[in-house]
């Protein structure tokens, strides 16, 4: 490479990093092979704002004054979808990859523990839950790593489709195979477990426990962007070359990025079983596999709090936007609102609070193309 | 890779494949080489769908996740118009001619304004998609729909070996290799073509030399999806049209153009075959795990040649 060109494709990468927003940008054009936290404040001595107390008494109160349908149905479930919905927020928002595998990898936890643990079919093994579930965990990673390794030898545009393809496929295989995953029947009668007398089926002690997780996950998310690692893999998403040029190994770091979200997604997986109470192929199907994908991207893929914002207006819209009229369409009201957000408003609902408080300079906070 | 390693994993995946060969002939013939010509049709089908959707990402980088649909809408329509008129000849005519038209619409109504940004144009045709589907289901319903090939191409062909095959499943053959060669030789030896394959290369070069590059857009984009819906009507004669069957012909281009290689009719061709011939003898042999062939395919393909047999770099 003659110095010129050097000089220019340093520019142009220069440019690029001066684009993104705050601190990855700084870093990259800082040149500086060492990463160095974004704040001087330790993440876990974050300032606890007036809103946070809020939004956690609400949470914790809120079970109290519902009644059972809106705890379970509609709360419980947002925090499950939202919890698998969030691993594919943060591979897409921090990584740059889009993977539509998110579901399968939920599905294949949530089949795992019914196939280890007890169901009404004959072919469940009847270990005991807690062998079953971090078995079931354990397995769903290593195949979300697995996912990762073969999706991040491409990259983009090449992500989706192979993602779209190992999820349509883990389908047709559950569809198809009676041996193990029992075909079109599936798993019935998969009861959560009972522990210490608490009984997780029932509607408030199951949302304590998909609020347990969703939280744990938000913050586990939070923490991680702006740990060390996190910041590499944004510098990764905003140019792959130069990260590897500092000397990062970016294959690694994709690679880790899709365990760790198959983590999240294993254990969105567990929950989304318990709440069905059962599993079958049509959990895992290709519409569930977009709605997955259209819950982050109706929340915004900006920040960690997206995905759950996607998945309470996904459910509400599911339970009584198809009272009248859409009582069938339910896919076309979800498919045109999807449309509406990707073409209008490329951040979800996220972009449109921004864009609010910001009144026209919410422009800037539109989502980037990973490129 | 080392010549070493080449050898090694020739022998690793041919030499099962290869014994596998002999087994199969030497056990049931006739089994054999009807599931082969199955393949084969299966291929043909898959290479119409999928010759369309690459030759869209090819030249215009984009991931036409609606394409599934087009094949769709173009079988119902087709369907209909079969239905009215009576000839089959017209349903095919017309469900290449509605799939084109709405493909054109695609391009001129929403594509033209995102050019570049893969990751918004794969969104909105994913939400086409599942709006389409629902659209289709609201006017057709669940049910499995069927067309009556004409007298002249419907019934029994005697064949060697396979002793009989439908005759209609050799005509589609024959078809879809006719169709492979039409489309080569339109992409290498007329006008528009070298317009085409120039803007694949290079697209703003093409629009620098004075060629109206929105145009050439918009015939690849109609041709593509007007194959799918061609492929629909041909592929609903040969199986049955029912909602569902967009997601399977989807998956199928998906697949079949990441083995190929992305913007390559020839690949699509290889892939085509590959991934036709693998599935129906896994539903022959090993019924359950089907699937699964088709996987491994992928896998193997992607981690030796992460672009597919003939995929070159992006630009």
């Amino acid at each position: 490479m003659s110095a010129a060109q050097w000089r220019r494709a340093m520019n142009s990468s220069a440019q690029t990093a001066q684009a993104a927003t705050g601190t990855v940008g700084a870093i990259a054009a800082g040149a500086m092979p060492v990463i160095q936290p974004p704040v001087a404040r330790e993440p876990w001595r974050n300032p606890i704002a007036a809103r946070h107390v809020i939004v956690l008494l609400a949470l914790l109160i809120y079970p109290f004054m519902a009644t059972p349908f809106f705890t379970f149905q509609i709360a419980g479930q947002a925090l499950v979808l939202g919890t698998i919905a969030l691993s594919l927020t943060f591979l897409a928002g921090s990584g740059g990859m889009v993977s539509l595998a998110q579901m399968t990898i939920a599905g294949l936890a949530g089949y795992m523990v019914a196939i280890l643990g007890t169901s009404a079919s004959p072919i469940s093994m009847g270990w005991p839950w807690w062998v079953a579930v971090l078995l079931a965990i354990v397995i769903a990673t290593v195949f979300a790593t697995f996912v990762g390794w073969l999706a991040v030898r491409t990259e983009g545009i090449y992500t989706i489709m192979i993602t779209l393809a190992i999820g349509v496929a883990f389908f047709y295989l559950v569809l198809q195979n009676y041996s193990l995953f029992n075909g079109f029947q599936g798993f019935h009668k998969v009861t959560p477990p009972v522990v210490f007398g608490i009984d997780f089926g029932e509607a408030v002690p199951y949302y304590f426990l998909a609020l347990f997780w969703a939280l744990a996950s938000y913050f586990f998310i939070k923490y991680l962007l702006r740990a060390p690692f996190g910041i590499a893999l944004q510098g990764v998403r905003d140019n792959a070359r130069r990260m590897n040029a500092l000397g990062f190994n970016v294959t690694a770091h994709r690679v880790a990025a899709y365990a760790m979200a198959g983590v999240i997604a294993a254990i969105g997986g567990v929950l989304l079983l318990w709440y069905n109470k059962l599993i079958t192929p049509g959990v895992i199907g290709t519409g569930a596999l977009i709605n997955t994908l259209v819950i982050a991207v109706l929340g915004g893929m900006r920040h960690p709090i997206g995905p759950f914002i996607g998945a309470i207006a996904f459910v509400l819209l599911q339970t009584f936007a198809i009272d009248s009229f859409f009582r069938e369409r339910f896919n076309l009201v979800i498919g045109t609102v999807f449309l509406i957000i990707v073409l209008f408003s490329s951040d979800g609902l996220l972009g449109w609070w921004a864009r609010l408080r910001s009144g026209a300079g919410g422009a800037q906070a539109r989502l980037k193309e990973p490129t | 890779m080392s010549r070493f390693w080449k050898w090694f994993w020739m022998v690793a995946i041919g030499a099962p494949i290869l014994v596998f060969i002999v087994w199969a002939i030497g056990d049931n013939t006739k089994l054999f080489f009807s599931t082969l010509l199955n393949g084969l049709t299966l291929a043909s089908l898959y290479f119409l769908v999928a010759s369309g959707f690459t030759l869209v990402f090819g030249l215009m980088r984009n991931v036409n996740l609606a394409h599934g649909s087009l094949y769709l809408l173009g079988a119902y329509v087709g369907w209909e118009v079969g239905d009215a008129s009576g000839s089959w000849l017209l349903a095919v005519v017309a469900g290449f001619v509605v799939s084109a038209l709405m493909g054109l619409v695609l391009q001129l109504g929403v594509f033209r304004f995102m050019q570049g940004q893969d990751l918004r144009q794969t969104m909105v045709t994913i939400g086409i998609s599942i709006v389409l589907a629902d659209l289709m289901l609201w006017q057709w319903g669940a049910q499995i729909y069927q067309f009556d090939p004409p007298e002249a191409i419907f019934g029994v062909a005697r064949l060697p070996l396979v002793k009989a095959y439908p005759l209609y499943r050799l005509v589609l053959l024959l078809a879809s290799v006719v169709i492979g060669f039409v489309l080569w030789w339109f992409l290498n030896q007329t006008r528009v073509g070298m317009m085409i394959r120039a803007g694949v290369d290079d697209r703003g070069m093409l629009a620098a030399s004075g060629v109206n590059v929105q145009l050439v857009f918009a015939i690849t984009f109609a041709i593509g999806a007007g194959l799918a819906g061609f492929a629909g009507v041909v592929g609903g004669t040969a199986l049955s049209i029912s909602p569902g069957e967009d997601t399977r012909y989807l998956l199928a281009s998906l697949v079949v153009v990441i083995v190929g290689g992305m913007g390559s009719i020839v690949g699509a061709g290889l892939g085509a075959i590959l991934i036709g011939v693998a599935e129906q003898f896994g539903l022959a042999y090993a019924p359950t795990y089907g699937i699964v062939f088709t996987f491994v395919i992928m896998v193997l393909v992607l981690a030796f040649r992460p672009l597919g047999f003939l995929g070159r770099a992006g630009r």
